[in-house]
Protein backbone atom coordinates (compact mmCIF):
# COMPACT_ATOMS: atom_id res chain seq x y z
CA UNK A 1 0.00 0.00 0.00
CA UNK A 2 2.78 2.10 0.82
CA UNK A 3 4.46 2.04 -2.67
CA UNK A 4 0.71 2.63 -4.26
CA UNK A 5 0.81 6.03 -2.58
CA UNK A 6 4.31 7.19 -3.93
CA UNK A 7 2.92 6.60 -7.22
CA UNK A 8 -0.70 7.51 -6.86
CA UNK A 9 -0.35 11.54 -6.48
CA UNK A 10 -3.22 12.97 -4.58
CA UNK A 11 -4.08 11.48 -1.39
CA UNK A 12 -7.57 12.56 -1.96
CA UNK A 13 -9.10 13.15 -4.99
CA UNK A 14 -12.61 14.81 -5.12
CA UNK A 15 -14.19 15.33 -8.48
CA UNK A 16 -17.77 16.48 -8.55
CA UNK A 17 -18.94 15.04 -5.70
CA UNK A 18 -22.61 15.38 -4.23
CA UNK A 19 -24.59 14.21 -1.64
CA UNK A 20 -28.67 14.32 -1.32
CA UNK A 21 -29.67 13.13 2.01
CA UNK A 22 -33.81 11.93 1.80
CA UNK A 23 -35.17 13.37 4.80
CA UNK A 24 -39.05 13.34 5.61
CA UNK A 25 -39.11 17.20 4.64
CA UNK A 26 -37.73 15.98 1.26
CA UNK A 27 -34.25 16.15 0.01
CA UNK A 28 -31.68 18.10 1.13
CA UNK A 29 -28.33 18.60 -0.81
CA UNK A 30 -25.68 18.24 1.60
CA UNK A 31 -23.10 18.49 -0.66
CA UNK A 32 -22.80 19.89 -4.07
CA UNK A 33 -19.98 19.69 -6.51
CA UNK A 34 -17.07 19.28 -4.55
CA UNK A 35 -13.82 19.65 -6.74
CA UNK A 36 -10.80 18.83 -4.40
CA UNK A 37 -7.01 17.72 -4.81
CA UNK A 38 -5.00 17.32 -1.52
CA UNK A 39 -1.47 15.81 -1.66
CA UNK A 40 0.76 13.95 0.83
CA UNK A 41 1.60 15.51 3.42
CA UNK A 42 -0.61 18.19 3.34
CA UNK A 43 -2.42 19.69 6.69
CA UNK A 44 -6.05 20.62 5.53
CA UNK A 45 -8.38 22.67 7.11
CA UNK A 46 -12.57 22.66 6.50
CA UNK A 47 -13.92 25.82 7.56
CA UNK A 48 -17.67 27.10 7.15
CA UNK A 49 -20.63 27.90 9.33
CA UNK A 50 -22.61 24.73 10.93
CA UNK A 51 -24.63 23.05 7.46
CA UNK A 52 -21.76 23.55 5.35
CA UNK A 53 -20.61 19.94 4.87
CA UNK A 54 -17.75 19.75 6.28
CA UNK A 55 -18.18 17.38 8.34
CA UNK A 56 -20.52 15.40 5.70
CA UNK A 57 -17.23 15.69 3.27
CA UNK A 58 -14.67 14.21 5.99
CA UNK A 59 -17.33 11.32 6.80
CA UNK A 60 -17.22 10.91 2.59
CA UNK A 61 -13.85 10.93 3.06
CA UNK A 62 -14.02 7.84 5.25
CA UNK A 63 -16.62 6.09 3.43
CA UNK A 64 -18.71 6.80 6.35
CA UNK A 65 -21.25 8.35 3.83
CA UNK A 66 -21.40 7.63 -0.07
CA UNK A 67 -21.78 10.50 -2.15
CA UNK A 68 -24.52 10.75 -4.50
CA UNK A 69 -22.53 11.67 -7.17
CA UNK A 70 -19.16 12.46 -8.89
CA UNK A 71 -16.03 10.55 -7.78
CA UNK A 72 -14.01 10.38 -4.25
CA UNK A 73 -10.59 8.91 -4.29
CA UNK A 74 -8.81 8.05 -1.56
CA UNK A 75 -5.28 6.67 -1.52
CA UNK A 76 -5.85 5.89 -5.37
CA UNK A 77 -8.85 3.86 -4.69
CA UNK A 78 -12.25 4.59 -4.00
CA UNK A 79 -13.22 5.53 -0.21
CA UNK A 80 -14.84 2.39 0.59
CA UNK A 81 -11.48 0.57 -0.27
CA UNK A 82 -9.58 2.89 1.67
CA UNK A 83 -11.42 2.56 4.94
CA UNK A 84 -11.38 -1.22 4.62
CA UNK A 85 -7.58 -1.28 3.73
CA UNK A 86 -7.62 0.68 7.32
CA UNK A 87 -6.07 4.14 5.19
CA UNK A 88 -6.83 6.77 8.07
CA UNK A 89 -7.50 7.08 11.34
CA UNK A 90 -10.40 9.62 12.57
CA UNK A 91 -10.27 11.38 15.68
CA UNK A 92 -14.27 12.66 16.63
CA UNK A 93 -15.44 15.43 18.38
CA UNK A 94 -15.87 13.30 21.43
CA UNK A 95 -12.95 11.79 22.92
CA UNK A 96 -14.95 8.78 22.89
CA UNK A 97 -13.18 6.21 25.10
CA UNK A 98 -14.40 3.24 26.57
CA UNK A 99 -14.95 4.06 30.42
CA UNK A 100 -14.33 0.34 30.80
CA UNK A 101 -11.29 0.25 29.29
CA UNK A 102 -7.81 1.81 30.56
CA UNK A 103 -5.92 4.37 28.04
CA UNK A 104 -3.60 1.62 26.97
CA UNK A 105 -6.54 -0.65 26.44
CA UNK A 106 -8.42 1.73 24.58
CA UNK A 107 -5.68 2.75 21.81
CA UNK A 108 -5.21 -1.13 22.02
CA UNK A 109 -8.87 -1.49 20.50
CA UNK A 110 -8.63 -0.43 17.15
CA UNK A 111 -5.34 -2.58 17.10
CA UNK A 112 -7.30 -5.82 18.29
CA UNK A 113 -9.69 -5.43 15.45
CA UNK A 114 -6.96 -5.66 13.13
CA UNK A 115 -5.19 -8.32 14.54
CA UNK A 116 -1.70 -6.85 15.52
CA UNK A 117 0.24 -9.58 17.88
CA UNK A 118 -0.01 -8.74 21.76
CA UNK A 119 3.79 -7.65 21.40
CA UNK A 120 3.43 -5.60 18.92
CA UNK A 121 0.36 -3.77 20.66
CA UNK A 122 2.46 -2.91 23.81
CA UNK A 123 4.83 -1.52 21.47
CA UNK A 124 2.67 0.35 19.49
CA UNK A 125 0.66 1.43 22.46
CA UNK A 126 3.73 2.83 24.30
CA UNK A 127 5.01 4.25 21.27
CA UNK A 128 1.64 6.68 20.51
CA UNK A 129 1.57 7.30 24.32
CA UNK A 130 4.68 8.91 24.22
CA UNK A 131 3.72 10.62 21.07
CA UNK A 132 0.84 12.65 22.81
CA UNK A 133 2.57 12.68 26.08
CA UNK A 134 0.68 10.34 27.79
CA UNK A 135 3.64 8.20 28.78
CA UNK A 136 2.77 7.00 32.39
CA UNK A 137 -1.00 7.22 32.04
CA UNK A 138 -1.22 3.73 30.17
CA UNK A 139 -3.18 2.63 33.31
CA UNK A 140 -5.17 5.33 34.26
CA UNK A 141 -9.26 5.51 33.39
CA UNK A 142 -10.36 7.49 31.02
CA UNK A 143 -13.04 9.45 34.03
CA UNK A 144 -9.19 9.84 35.93
CA UNK A 145 -7.96 12.18 32.66
CA UNK A 146 -8.82 15.71 31.99
CA UNK A 147 -11.26 16.67 28.46
CA UNK A 148 -7.85 17.78 27.11
CA UNK A 149 -5.78 14.40 27.91
CA UNK A 150 -8.71 12.41 27.06
CA UNK A 151 -8.63 14.16 23.20
CA UNK A 152 -5.08 13.13 23.28
CA UNK A 153 -5.92 9.93 24.32
CA UNK A 154 -8.34 9.54 21.23
CA UNK A 155 -5.37 11.21 18.86
CA UNK A 156 -2.99 8.05 19.71
CA UNK A 157 -5.62 5.68 19.55
CA UNK A 158 -5.96 7.19 15.70
CA UNK A 159 -2.15 7.27 15.09
CA UNK A 160 -1.82 3.59 16.82
CA UNK A 161 -2.21 1.71 13.69
CA UNK A 162 0.28 3.63 11.42
CA UNK A 163 -2.45 5.11 8.91
CA UNK A 164 -1.02 7.52 6.50
CA UNK A 165 -3.74 10.05 6.52
CA UNK A 166 -5.67 11.45 10.23
CA UNK A 167 -9.54 12.57 9.66
CA UNK A 168 -10.27 15.01 12.78
CA UNK A 169 -13.78 16.14 13.11
CA UNK A 170 -13.38 19.45 15.38
CA UNK A 171 -11.47 17.71 17.56
CA UNK A 172 -10.73 20.30 20.20
CA UNK A 173 -14.21 22.04 19.48
CA UNK A 174 -15.29 21.32 23.14
CA UNK A 175 -12.30 22.18 24.79
CA UNK A 176 -11.45 25.55 26.58
CA UNK A 177 -9.37 28.08 24.50
CA UNK A 178 -5.53 27.54 26.50
CA UNK A 179 -5.85 23.72 26.31
CA UNK A 180 -6.87 23.97 22.51
CA UNK A 181 -3.87 26.64 21.65
CA UNK A 182 -1.31 23.59 23.32
CA UNK A 183 -2.92 21.12 21.69
CA UNK A 184 -2.91 22.49 18.06
CA UNK A 185 0.70 23.14 18.89
CA UNK A 186 1.04 19.63 19.70
CA UNK A 187 -0.77 18.54 16.47
CA UNK A 188 1.62 20.87 14.34
CA UNK A 189 4.60 18.99 15.61
CA UNK A 190 2.81 15.71 15.28
CA UNK A 191 2.43 16.36 11.83
CA UNK A 192 5.57 17.52 11.16
CA UNK A 193 6.86 14.71 13.01
CA UNK A 194 4.77 11.80 11.22
CA UNK A 195 4.25 13.35 8.04
CA UNK A 196 0.51 12.32 7.63
CA UNK A 197 -1.95 13.90 5.76
CA UNK A 198 -4.19 15.72 7.92
CA UNK A 199 -7.89 16.89 7.16
CA UNK A 200 -8.98 18.79 9.85
CA UNK A 201 -12.20 20.10 10.39
CA UNK A 202 -12.54 23.46 12.45
CA UNK A 203 -14.68 26.56 13.01
CA UNK A 204 -12.27 28.43 14.49
CA UNK A 205 -10.26 30.99 11.87
CA UNK A 206 -7.68 31.38 14.10
CA UNK A 207 -7.30 27.67 14.35
CA UNK A 208 -7.34 26.56 10.71
CA UNK A 209 -4.75 29.61 9.45
CA UNK A 210 -2.31 28.44 12.25
CA UNK A 211 -2.77 25.04 11.59
CA UNK A 212 -3.09 24.71 7.53
CA UNK A 213 -0.82 24.54 4.55
CA UNK A 214 -4.15 24.45 2.59
CA UNK A 215 -7.73 26.10 3.70
CA UNK A 216 -10.99 24.84 2.30
CA UNK A 217 -14.12 27.68 3.30
CA UNK A 218 -17.20 26.35 2.53
CA UNK A 219 -20.54 27.47 2.64
CA UNK A 220 -24.10 26.38 3.55
CA UNK A 221 -27.21 25.34 1.50
CA UNK A 222 -25.94 23.82 -0.47
CA UNK A 223 -22.62 22.44 0.95
CA UNK A 224 -19.94 23.48 -1.20
CA UNK A 225 -16.68 25.56 -1.89
CA UNK A 226 -16.26 28.73 -1.73
CA UNK A 227 -12.46 29.38 -1.65
CA UNK A 228 -9.58 27.29 -1.32
CA UNK A 229 -6.26 29.26 -0.10
CA UNK A 230 -2.57 28.05 0.07
CA UNK A 231 -1.05 29.19 2.92
CA UNK A 232 2.14 30.48 2.57
CA UNK A 233 3.16 30.43 6.67
CA UNK A 234 6.34 28.28 6.60
CA UNK A 235 5.72 24.57 8.53
CA UNK A 236 7.34 25.20 11.79
CA UNK A 237 4.98 27.80 12.96
CA UNK A 238 5.38 29.20 16.93
CA UNK A 239 2.34 30.25 18.53
CA UNK A 240 3.33 34.01 18.13
CA UNK A 241 3.44 33.81 14.68
CA UNK A 242 -0.27 34.79 14.85
CA UNK A 243 0.76 38.28 15.32
CA UNK A 244 2.02 37.59 12.08
CA UNK A 245 0.86 40.11 8.95
CA UNK A 246 0.99 37.26 6.65
CA UNK A 247 -1.18 35.21 9.43
CA UNK A 248 -3.96 38.55 9.52
CA UNK A 249 -3.67 38.42 5.48
CA UNK A 250 -4.73 34.71 5.47
CA UNK A 251 -7.44 35.10 8.47
CA UNK A 252 -8.86 38.22 6.72
CA UNK A 253 -8.89 36.09 3.44
CA UNK A 254 -10.93 33.36 5.43
CA UNK A 255 -13.42 35.96 6.71
CA UNK A 256 -14.54 37.28 3.53
CA UNK A 257 -14.92 33.49 1.93
CA UNK A 258 -17.38 32.83 4.69
CA UNK A 259 -18.67 36.76 4.43
CA UNK A 260 -19.41 35.99 0.33
CA UNK A 261 -20.64 32.21 1.26
CA UNK A 262 -23.21 33.60 3.93
CA UNK A 263 -24.37 36.35 1.47
CA UNK A 264 -25.89 34.39 -1.34
CA UNK A 265 -26.92 31.66 1.16
CA UNK A 266 -29.79 34.81 2.31
CA UNK B 1 -31.06 5.14 60.86
CA UNK B 2 -34.09 6.02 58.97
CA UNK B 3 -34.39 1.94 57.94
CA UNK B 4 -34.51 1.48 61.88
CA UNK B 5 -37.37 3.93 62.36
CA UNK B 6 -38.93 2.37 59.52
CA UNK B 7 -38.57 -0.72 61.01
CA UNK B 8 -40.16 0.72 64.59
CA UNK B 9 -43.42 1.72 62.75
CA UNK B 10 -44.07 -1.17 61.06
CA UNK B 11 -43.81 -3.37 64.39
CA UNK B 12 -45.73 -1.02 66.15
CA UNK B 13 -48.61 -1.02 63.80
CA UNK B 14 -48.28 -4.26 63.32
CA UNK B 15 -48.72 -4.77 67.21
CA UNK B 16 -51.68 -2.66 67.42
CA UNK B 17 -53.20 -4.23 64.03
CA UNK B 18 -52.70 -7.89 66.00
CA UNK B 19 -54.28 -6.42 68.82
CA UNK B 20 -57.29 -5.58 67.13
CA UNK B 21 -57.90 -8.08 64.70
CA UNK B 22 -56.99 -10.85 67.40
CA UNK B 23 -59.80 -9.03 69.85
CA UNK B 24 -63.14 -10.69 68.85
CA UNK B 25 -61.74 -14.10 69.72
CA UNK B 26 -60.26 -13.02 73.28
CA UNK B 27 -64.18 -11.28 73.87
CA UNK B 28 -65.98 -14.31 72.24
CA UNK B 29 -64.21 -16.80 74.45
CA UNK B 30 -64.78 -14.51 77.33
CA UNK B 31 -68.32 -14.33 76.56
CA UNK B 32 -68.69 -18.16 76.44
CA UNK B 33 -66.72 -18.19 79.64
CA UNK B 34 -69.55 -15.92 80.83
CA UNK B 35 -66.49 -13.95 82.44
CA UNK B 36 -65.43 -10.56 81.38
CA UNK B 37 -62.08 -9.61 80.43
CA UNK B 38 -60.21 -5.97 81.28
CA UNK B 39 -58.73 -4.35 78.33
CA UNK B 40 -55.17 -4.89 79.65
CA UNK B 41 -56.36 -8.73 79.62
CA UNK B 42 -57.67 -8.79 76.40
CA UNK B 43 -54.20 -7.30 75.07
CA UNK B 44 -51.95 -10.04 77.01
CA UNK B 45 -54.61 -12.80 75.58
CA UNK B 46 -54.32 -11.62 71.69
CA UNK B 47 -50.35 -11.99 72.14
CA UNK B 48 -50.07 -15.82 72.68
CA UNK B 49 -53.09 -17.08 70.82
CA UNK B 50 -52.10 -20.79 69.47
CA UNK B 51 -54.07 -19.79 66.01
CA UNK B 52 -54.20 -16.02 65.71
CA UNK B 53 -55.63 -13.99 62.78
CA UNK B 54 -52.88 -12.23 62.98
CA UNK B 55 -50.20 -13.33 65.36
CA UNK B 56 -48.01 -10.79 66.61
CA UNK B 57 -44.48 -9.91 65.58
CA UNK B 58 -42.52 -11.96 68.45
CA UNK B 59 -44.63 -14.75 67.91
CA UNK B 60 -43.53 -14.91 64.27
CA UNK B 61 -39.85 -14.71 65.42
CA UNK B 62 -40.39 -17.55 67.78
CA UNK B 63 -41.39 -19.63 64.99
CA UNK B 64 -39.30 -18.86 62.66
CA UNK B 65 -36.19 -19.13 65.25
CA UNK B 66 -37.96 -22.33 66.13
CA UNK B 67 -37.94 -23.33 62.20
CA UNK B 68 -34.49 -22.33 61.28
CA UNK B 69 -32.60 -23.55 64.66
CA UNK B 70 -34.87 -25.55 66.57
CA UNK B 71 -34.49 -28.51 64.34
CA UNK B 72 -32.24 -30.35 62.52
CA UNK B 73 -31.75 -28.76 59.23
CA UNK B 74 -33.05 -32.31 57.26
CA UNK B 75 -36.14 -32.05 59.28
CA UNK B 76 -39.11 -31.53 57.30
CA UNK B 77 -40.12 -29.25 59.68
CA UNK B 78 -36.66 -26.65 59.04
CA UNK B 79 -37.60 -23.74 57.86
CA UNK B 80 -33.39 -24.46 56.38
CA UNK B 81 -34.11 -27.61 54.56
CA UNK B 82 -37.45 -25.85 52.73
CA UNK B 83 -34.95 -22.72 51.94
CA UNK B 84 -32.92 -24.89 50.15
CA UNK B 85 -34.85 -26.56 48.34
CA UNK B 86 -36.78 -23.16 47.11
CA UNK B 87 -33.25 -21.68 46.86
CA UNK B 88 -31.84 -24.56 44.65
CA UNK B 89 -35.21 -23.99 42.46
CA UNK B 90 -34.46 -20.16 42.41
CA UNK B 91 -30.99 -20.83 41.22
CA UNK B 92 -31.61 -23.05 38.12
CA UNK B 93 -34.49 -20.74 37.17
CA UNK B 94 -32.03 -17.49 37.97
CA UNK B 95 -29.70 -18.86 35.59
CA UNK B 96 -31.53 -20.34 32.98
CA UNK B 97 -33.93 -16.87 33.10
CA UNK B 98 -30.13 -14.68 32.63
CA UNK B 99 -29.48 -17.26 29.67
CA UNK B 100 -32.67 -17.22 27.87
CA UNK B 101 -33.31 -13.38 28.81
CA UNK B 102 -29.52 -12.60 27.26
CA UNK B 103 -30.07 -15.15 24.36
CA UNK B 104 -33.47 -13.54 23.25
CA UNK B 105 -32.22 -9.83 23.74
CA UNK B 106 -28.64 -10.86 21.41
CA UNK B 107 -30.97 -12.06 18.74
CA UNK B 108 -33.38 -8.75 18.77
CA UNK B 109 -30.70 -6.35 18.47
CA UNK B 110 -28.89 -8.71 15.82
CA UNK B 111 -31.92 -9.46 13.42
CA UNK B 112 -34.82 -6.94 13.33
CA UNK B 113 -37.02 -9.58 12.07
CA UNK B 114 -36.54 -11.03 16.17
CA UNK B 115 -37.56 -8.28 17.41
CA UNK B 116 -41.02 -7.71 15.51
CA UNK B 117 -41.71 -11.49 16.19
CA UNK B 118 -40.22 -12.46 19.78
CA UNK B 119 -40.40 -9.22 21.73
CA UNK B 120 -44.36 -8.76 21.36
CA UNK B 121 -44.58 -12.47 22.90
CA UNK B 122 -42.55 -11.49 25.36
CA UNK B 123 -44.34 -8.90 26.72
CA UNK B 124 -47.70 -10.79 26.59
CA UNK B 125 -46.38 -13.94 28.52
CA UNK B 126 -45.62 -11.67 31.68
CA UNK B 127 -49.41 -10.60 31.16
CA UNK B 128 -50.53 -13.93 31.93
CA UNK B 129 -50.77 -14.49 35.91
CA UNK B 130 -48.35 -16.70 36.85
CA UNK B 131 -50.59 -18.57 39.40
CA UNK B 132 -52.75 -19.56 36.44
CA UNK B 133 -49.85 -20.61 34.58
CA UNK B 134 -48.05 -22.62 36.87
CA UNK B 135 -49.93 -25.55 37.83
CA UNK B 136 -50.14 -26.01 33.89
CA UNK B 137 -46.60 -26.05 33.29
CA UNK B 138 -46.49 -28.60 36.41
CA UNK B 139 -48.98 -30.84 34.88
CA UNK B 140 -47.22 -30.64 31.49
CA UNK B 141 -43.69 -31.69 32.63
CA UNK B 142 -44.88 -34.64 34.03
CA UNK B 143 -46.69 -35.96 31.44
CA UNK B 144 -43.67 -35.06 29.17
CA UNK B 145 -42.27 -37.85 31.82
CA UNK B 146 -40.24 -35.52 33.97
CA UNK B 147 -39.41 -36.86 37.27
CA UNK B 148 -37.39 -33.98 38.82
CA UNK B 149 -39.55 -32.29 40.64
CA UNK B 150 -37.03 -29.10 40.37
CA UNK B 151 -37.69 -28.97 36.58
CA UNK B 152 -40.99 -27.42 36.46
CA UNK B 153 -39.93 -25.10 39.24
CA UNK B 154 -37.03 -23.59 37.85
CA UNK B 155 -38.95 -23.28 34.33
CA UNK B 156 -41.78 -21.33 36.31
CA UNK B 157 -38.77 -19.26 37.88
CA UNK B 158 -36.89 -18.92 34.58
CA UNK B 159 -40.43 -17.78 32.92
CA UNK B 160 -40.62 -14.66 35.27
CA UNK B 161 -36.74 -13.90 35.61
CA UNK B 162 -36.01 -13.99 31.93
CA UNK B 163 -38.12 -10.46 30.81
CA UNK B 164 -36.17 -7.66 33.20
CA UNK B 165 -33.29 -9.15 31.32
CA UNK B 166 -34.43 -8.98 28.28
CA UNK B 167 -35.76 -5.91 28.63
CA UNK B 168 -32.29 -4.50 29.86
CA UNK B 169 -30.13 -6.32 28.00
CA UNK B 170 -31.97 -5.37 24.72
CA UNK B 171 -31.59 -1.31 25.90
CA UNK B 172 -27.97 -1.78 27.23
CA UNK B 173 -27.07 -3.47 23.61
CA UNK B 174 -28.40 -0.75 21.90
CA UNK B 175 -26.68 1.96 24.56
CA UNK B 176 -23.83 2.56 22.53
CA UNK B 177 -24.34 6.09 20.22
CA UNK B 178 -23.74 6.12 16.71
CA UNK B 179 -20.50 7.95 16.79
CA UNK B 180 -18.86 4.76 18.69
CA UNK B 181 -20.50 2.63 15.69
CA UNK B 182 -18.82 5.04 13.18
CA UNK B 183 -15.72 4.64 15.36
CA UNK B 184 -15.70 0.88 14.87
CA UNK B 185 -16.65 1.33 11.35
CA UNK B 186 -13.65 3.44 10.55
CA UNK B 187 -11.73 0.48 11.79
CA UNK B 188 -13.93 -1.89 9.61
CA UNK B 189 -14.31 -3.67 12.65
CA UNK B 190 -17.07 -6.78 12.11
CA UNK B 191 -20.21 -7.30 13.38
CA UNK B 192 -18.68 -10.02 15.86
CA UNK B 193 -16.03 -7.38 16.80
CA UNK B 194 -18.31 -4.83 17.60
CA UNK B 195 -20.62 -7.67 19.69
CA UNK B 196 -17.94 -8.46 21.84
CA UNK B 197 -15.75 -5.04 22.61
CA UNK B 198 -18.47 -2.30 22.13
CA UNK B 199 -22.21 -3.71 22.98
CA UNK B 200 -21.58 -6.34 25.22
CA UNK B 201 -19.01 -4.12 27.99
CA UNK B 202 -21.41 -1.51 27.25
CA UNK B 203 -24.66 -3.44 28.19
CA UNK B 204 -22.70 -4.74 31.85
CA UNK B 205 -24.92 -1.62 33.93
CA UNK B 206 -27.94 -2.53 32.33
CA UNK B 207 -27.59 -5.93 32.77
CA UNK B 208 -26.58 -5.74 36.86
CA UNK B 209 -29.98 -3.87 37.20
CA UNK B 210 -31.99 -6.63 35.93
CA UNK B 211 -30.43 -9.55 38.05
CA UNK B 212 -31.83 -7.59 41.06
CA UNK B 213 -34.72 -7.71 39.78
CA UNK B 214 -34.50 -10.96 38.02
CA UNK B 215 -33.31 -12.68 41.16
CA UNK B 216 -36.16 -11.55 42.97
CA UNK B 217 -38.61 -13.02 40.53
CA UNK B 218 -36.80 -16.07 40.16
CA UNK B 219 -37.45 -16.82 44.13
CA UNK B 220 -41.04 -15.86 43.49
CA UNK B 221 -41.38 -18.21 40.75
CA UNK B 222 -39.77 -20.69 42.72
CA UNK B 223 -42.42 -20.10 45.27
CA UNK B 224 -45.40 -20.15 43.12
CA UNK B 225 -44.27 -23.35 41.05
CA UNK B 226 -44.17 -25.22 44.86
CA UNK B 227 -47.56 -24.44 46.08
CA UNK B 228 -49.46 -26.99 43.19
CA UNK B 229 -46.69 -29.16 43.71
CA UNK B 230 -48.75 -31.11 46.05
CA UNK B 231 -46.92 -29.06 49.31
CA UNK B 232 -44.22 -31.53 49.76
CA UNK B 233 -40.97 -29.23 50.45
CA UNK B 234 -39.97 -25.59 49.96
CA UNK B 235 -41.00 -22.57 51.05
CA UNK B 236 -44.01 -22.42 48.79
CA UNK B 237 -45.12 -26.11 50.36
CA UNK B 238 -44.76 -24.70 53.49
CA UNK B 239 -46.97 -21.62 53.10
CA UNK B 240 -49.44 -24.18 51.56
CA UNK B 241 -49.53 -26.66 54.79
CA UNK B 242 -49.38 -23.36 57.21
CA UNK B 243 -53.00 -22.63 55.26
CA UNK B 244 -54.42 -25.86 54.68
CA UNK B 245 -53.90 -26.88 58.33
CA UNK B 246 -55.10 -23.41 59.72
CA UNK B 247 -51.33 -22.64 60.92
CA UNK B 248 -50.77 -19.00 60.60
CA UNK B 249 -47.48 -19.23 62.19
CA UNK B 250 -46.19 -21.67 59.70
CA UNK B 251 -47.47 -19.57 57.15
CA UNK B 252 -46.17 -15.84 58.53
CA UNK B 253 -42.33 -18.57 59.20
CA UNK B 254 -41.75 -19.51 55.81
CA UNK B 255 -43.10 -15.72 54.59
CA UNK B 256 -40.75 -14.59 56.77
CA UNK B 257 -37.58 -17.01 55.59
CA UNK B 258 -39.07 -16.07 51.92
CA UNK B 259 -38.20 -12.45 52.93
CA UNK B 260 -34.98 -13.00 54.19
CA UNK B 261 -33.70 -15.16 51.57
CA UNK B 262 -34.86 -12.35 48.86
CA UNK B 263 -32.88 -10.08 50.56
CA UNK B 264 -29.59 -12.04 51.37
CA UNK B 265 -29.78 -12.96 47.09
CA UNK B 266 -30.29 -9.21 46.53
CA UNK B 267 -27.32 -8.64 48.88
CA UNK B 268 -25.10 -11.43 46.81
CA UNK B 269 -26.35 -9.83 43.29
CA UNK B 270 -24.89 -6.55 44.64
CA UNK B 271 -21.87 -7.65 45.82
CA UNK B 272 -21.19 -9.50 42.13
CA UNK B 273 -22.28 -6.08 40.51
CA UNK B 274 -19.69 -3.80 42.60
CA UNK B 275 -16.92 -6.26 41.85
CA UNK B 276 -17.45 -6.56 38.15
CA UNK B 277 -17.47 -2.75 38.58
CA UNK B 278 -14.98 -2.67 39.65
CA UNK B 279 -13.03 -4.97 37.02
CA UNK B 280 -14.69 -2.43 34.85
CA UNK B 281 -12.97 0.93 35.92
CA UNK B 282 -16.25 2.21 37.36
CA UNK B 283 -14.87 5.10 40.00
CA UNK B 284 -14.95 3.54 43.47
Amino acid sequence: MKDMLNIAGPVVEASGVDLVFQTNDGPVQALKDVNLLIGKGEFVSFIGPSGCGKTTFLRCVAALETPTGGTLMVNGMTAEAARKARAYGYVFQAAGLYPWRTISGNIRLPLEIMGFSRAEQDERVARVLELVELGGFGNKYPWQLSGGMQQRASIARALAFDADILLMDEPFGALDEIVRDRLNEEVLRLWNRTQKTILFVTHSIPEAVYLSTKIVVMSPRPGRITDVIDSPLPRERPLDIRDSREFIEIAHRVREGLRAGHGDGV
Amino acid sequence: MPVFAVVGIIVCVWYSAAVWMNAPWVYDQAERAGVSVSFGEMVGATMGQARPVLPAPHQVAAELWKGVAGQAVTSKRSLVYHGWVTLQATFYGFVLGIGLGVALAVSIVRFRVMELSVMPWAIISQTIPIVALAPMIVVLSNAAGVEDRMVPKAIISAYLSFFPVLVSMVKGLRSPDQMQIDQLRTWYASEAQMFWKLRLPASMPYFFASLKVAIAASLVGAIVGELPTGAIEGLGARMLIGSQFGEPMIMWAALFAAAILAGGLILLVGIVERFARARMGAPA
